[in-house]
C-alpha cells in the first residue's frame, strides 16, 4: 500500500459566447445633469465583475473618469434586452454593446461642447479627467459637467447612446455539418499535481500550475480572482460533487451540504497562474474574459493525473475513491505510469 | 404559538422583541430586527453564512434558539463600518478581492473578526481553522485567507 504521485495536463480552446440562434447584447448610456454617466444593462453581475468591467469600458469609450460612470444591471424592466450571463459572453458581448452606446453618447457630448466652445467637434478631445479641450489649445476648455448642463438646460439636447452588439445566427450547413459556433476563442493549459492513496482511493491535489490566454485582461485582479476561484470549482467537479452518484438510481443522492461534498478552506493548494495577453480583434479593448474556462481544464487534467498516478482511467465524474479502488482492483493493483524525466 | 420577550444588544443597541419559542436567531434578526446581513444559506449549520457573534464568539444563527440570547451581546456584519472608516479587516477583504457573489462574506467577516479579536496574529493554519465552517463557492478561499492574514496584527483590525 502506497501513496502515488501523479501529474496530469490538459489544454483547451474555449469558445466565448454562442451564436447558434444569434447572440445579442444591448446597452443604454445617458448623462445625468451633473455630467455623470449612467450605463443601463439587463446583463447580470453574479460576482464575476460585470459591473466593474463595463464601468471601465464605458469610462474609456466616453473619455471620462471611472468615478463618473455608474452601472445599473440586472433589471429587465429598465435595462435593454440581453441574453444573459452564460457561455463566458459577458465581457465580450456586453462590453462591445457598451462601447457602441458610450461612443454615441460621447459624440453627442462633443457636439454639445463644440457649440459652447464655438469650434468644430472634430477639433475637440477629452482628457479623461472630466474636461473637454481644443486639440493643441489646452486652455480652451469646458468641463463635462458644464457640457451636460448646457446640453440639457440651454441647448435642449440629450447626451445619450444606444448600443447593440449582435453575433448573427449561424446555421448548420446541411451538406457538411459545418457551422460557426463562436467568433472568438480563449485558451488555457493547466498542470495538476496530486497523490493517490491506493489503499483508500483518496486523491489529494498538491499543486496547480496554469496559463490562460484571455485577450487583454481588462481588470487583472478580477481575472486572477476568477481563475483562482474557478480552478477550485473545477477541482470540486472533478473529485467531489455530484447530485446522482449512482445514476440512474437515486439512492444515496445528496440532499444537503452534509452529503453534497465541496472542498473547504483546508483543501487550498498553491496555484501559480500565468495570464497571457493577446488582445482579440473583435473584443472590447481586446478583452475576451475568463468565464467558465477557469474551471474547465481542471477536470481532464485531474483525470490524467489520476491515470498517471495509479493507471486507472476514470471516465465518469466525479473521480471518487470508490471508482479509483474498483479500477485498481480490475487492473490487479496500482500501475503507476511514471513520467519522462521525473 | 406562544411568544416570549427577548432583550439583547444588537451591534451595541438595546433591542427587545417578542419571539416564538422555537424561533431561531437568524430568523429573528432578519425578520424581527430587520438586520438582513446574516444570510440564510442552508438552515442546518453546514454553510456558515449566518455566522454571528454572541458575546464575541462565533455562533450559527440558524442553529441558535433566539430565546437563548437574552441579556447577551449579538454582533453582525450589519454593525460593521459602512463607507469611510472601514476596519482593516473590511479593507483587506476589499483590496484582496476576497468576495465575488458576496453571499458568504458576512459569515466569513464574522468568523474572521472572532478570530482576530481573540488572536490578533494568527498563523495561516489558524485562519483556515477559523473559517473551516464557512463555505464559499466563488473564491477558492485563498483570497479570503490572504485577506484575514493581511488584516492581522493591525490595531483594531476587526
Amino acid at each position: 500500500m502506497a501513496i502515488h504521485p501523479g501529474r496530469g495536463f490538459a489544454c483547451i480552446n474555449y469558445p466565448i459566447g454562442m451564436n447558434l440562434g444569434g447572440d445579442p447584447a444591448q446597452a443604454l448610456v445617458h448623462a445625468t445633469p451633473d455630467g455623470k454617466f449612467m450605463v443601463t444593462l439587463s446583463a447580470i453581475d453574479l460576482g464575476q465583475g460585470m459591473k466593474s468591467v463595463t464601468r471601465q469600458i464605458a469610462a474609456e469609450a466616453l473619455g471620462v473618469p471611472l468615478e463618473d460612470v455608474h452601472v445599473d444591471t440586472a433589471d429587465s424592466d429598465t435595462g435593454p434586452h440581453d441574453m444573459g450571463s452564460f457561455a463566458s459572453r459577458g465581457t465580450h458581448r456586453v462590453g462591445n454593446a457598451v462601447i457602441r452606446a458610450a461612443s454615441e453618447a460621447r459624440a453627442q457630448m462633443m457636439d454639445a461642447a463644440s457649440e459652447e466652445l464655438e469650434v468644430s467637434a472634430t477639433d475637440l478631445d477629452t482628457d479623461g479627467q472630466g474636461n473637454i479641450h481644443v486639440k493643441g489649445a489646452p486652455s480652451r476648455t469646458i468641463t463635462v459637467a458644464e457640457t451636460a448642463i448646457a446640453a440639457q438646460f440651454k441647448q435642449g439636447k440629450t447626451l445619450s447612446g444606444r448600443g447593440i452588439f449582435l453575433i448573427e445566427p449561424s446555421g448548420v450547413d446541411p451538406d457538411t455539418g459545418e457551422m460557426s459556433p463562436v467568433t472568438t476563442y480563449a485558451h488555457a493549459a493547466l498542470v495538476i499535481d496530486l497523490t493517490v492513496d491506493d489503499e483508500t482511493g483518496e486523491v489529494e491535489v498538491t499543486e496547480i500550475n496554469s496559463a490562460y490566454e484571455v485577450g487583454r485582461a481588462l481588470n487583472p485582479k478580477l481575472v486572477e480572482q476568477q481563475l483562482i476561484g474557478g480552478a477550485w470549482m473545477g477541482v470540486s467537479h472533478a473529485l467531489y460533487e455530484t447530485t446522482e452518484p449512482y445514476y440512474p438510481d437515486r439512492a444515496h443522492g445528496p440532499e444537503d451540504f452534509n452529503s453534497y461534498l465541496m472542498p473547504g478552506p483546508g483543501e487550498i493548494v498553491p496555484h501559480n497562474i500565468a495570464v497571457l495577453e493577446r488582445p482579440a480583434e473583435d473584443a472590447p479593448y481586446g478583452g475576451k474574459g475568463p468565464g467558465e474556462m477557469c474551471a474547465n481544464p481542471v477536470l481532464p487534467a485531474i483525470a490524467n493525473a489520476v491515470y498517471n498516478a495509479v493507471g486507472v482511467r476514470v471516465d465518469k465524474l466525479p473521480i471518487t475513491p470508490e471508482k479509483i479502488l474498483r479500477g485498481i482492483e480490475a487492473n490487479g493493483g496500482a500501475k503507476p505510469q511514471g513520467r519522462p524525466g521525473a | 404559538m406562544a411568544q416570549t420577550p427577548v432583550r439583547f444588544t444588537l451591534n451595541g443597541r438595546e433591542t427587545g422583541l417578542f419571539v416564538e419559542e422555537a424561533a431561531n436567531l437568524l430568523d429573528v434578526l432578519r425578520r424581527g430586527a430587520g438586520d438582513i446581513s446574516p444570510k440564510y444559506g442552508c438552515g442546518q449549520g453546514t454553510c456558515g453564512a449566518c455566522t454571528v457573534l454572541i458575546d464575541g464568539a462565533p455562533h450559527l444563527g440558524c442553529l441558535t434558539l433566539a430565546a437563548t440570547v437574552e441579556g447577551r451581546e449579538v454582533r453582525t456584519t450589519g454593525g460593521m463600518a459602512d463607507g469611510p472608516g472601514l476596519t482593516a479587516l473590511q479593507t483587506a477583504f476589499m483590496e484582496g478581492f476576497a468576495a465575488q457573489c458576496g453571499f458568504c462574506t458576512p459569515g466569513m467577516l464574522m468568523a474572521a473578526k472572532a478570530l482576530l479579536d481573540r488572536n490578533p496574529q494568527p498563523t495561516r493554519d489558524e485562519v483556515i481553522e477559523a473559517i473551516s465552517g464557512n463555505l464559499c463557492r466563488c473564491t477558492g478561499y485563498e483570497p479570503i485567507v490572504d485577506a484575514i492574514l493581511a488584516a492581522s496584527g493591525q490595531r483594531g483590525a476587526a
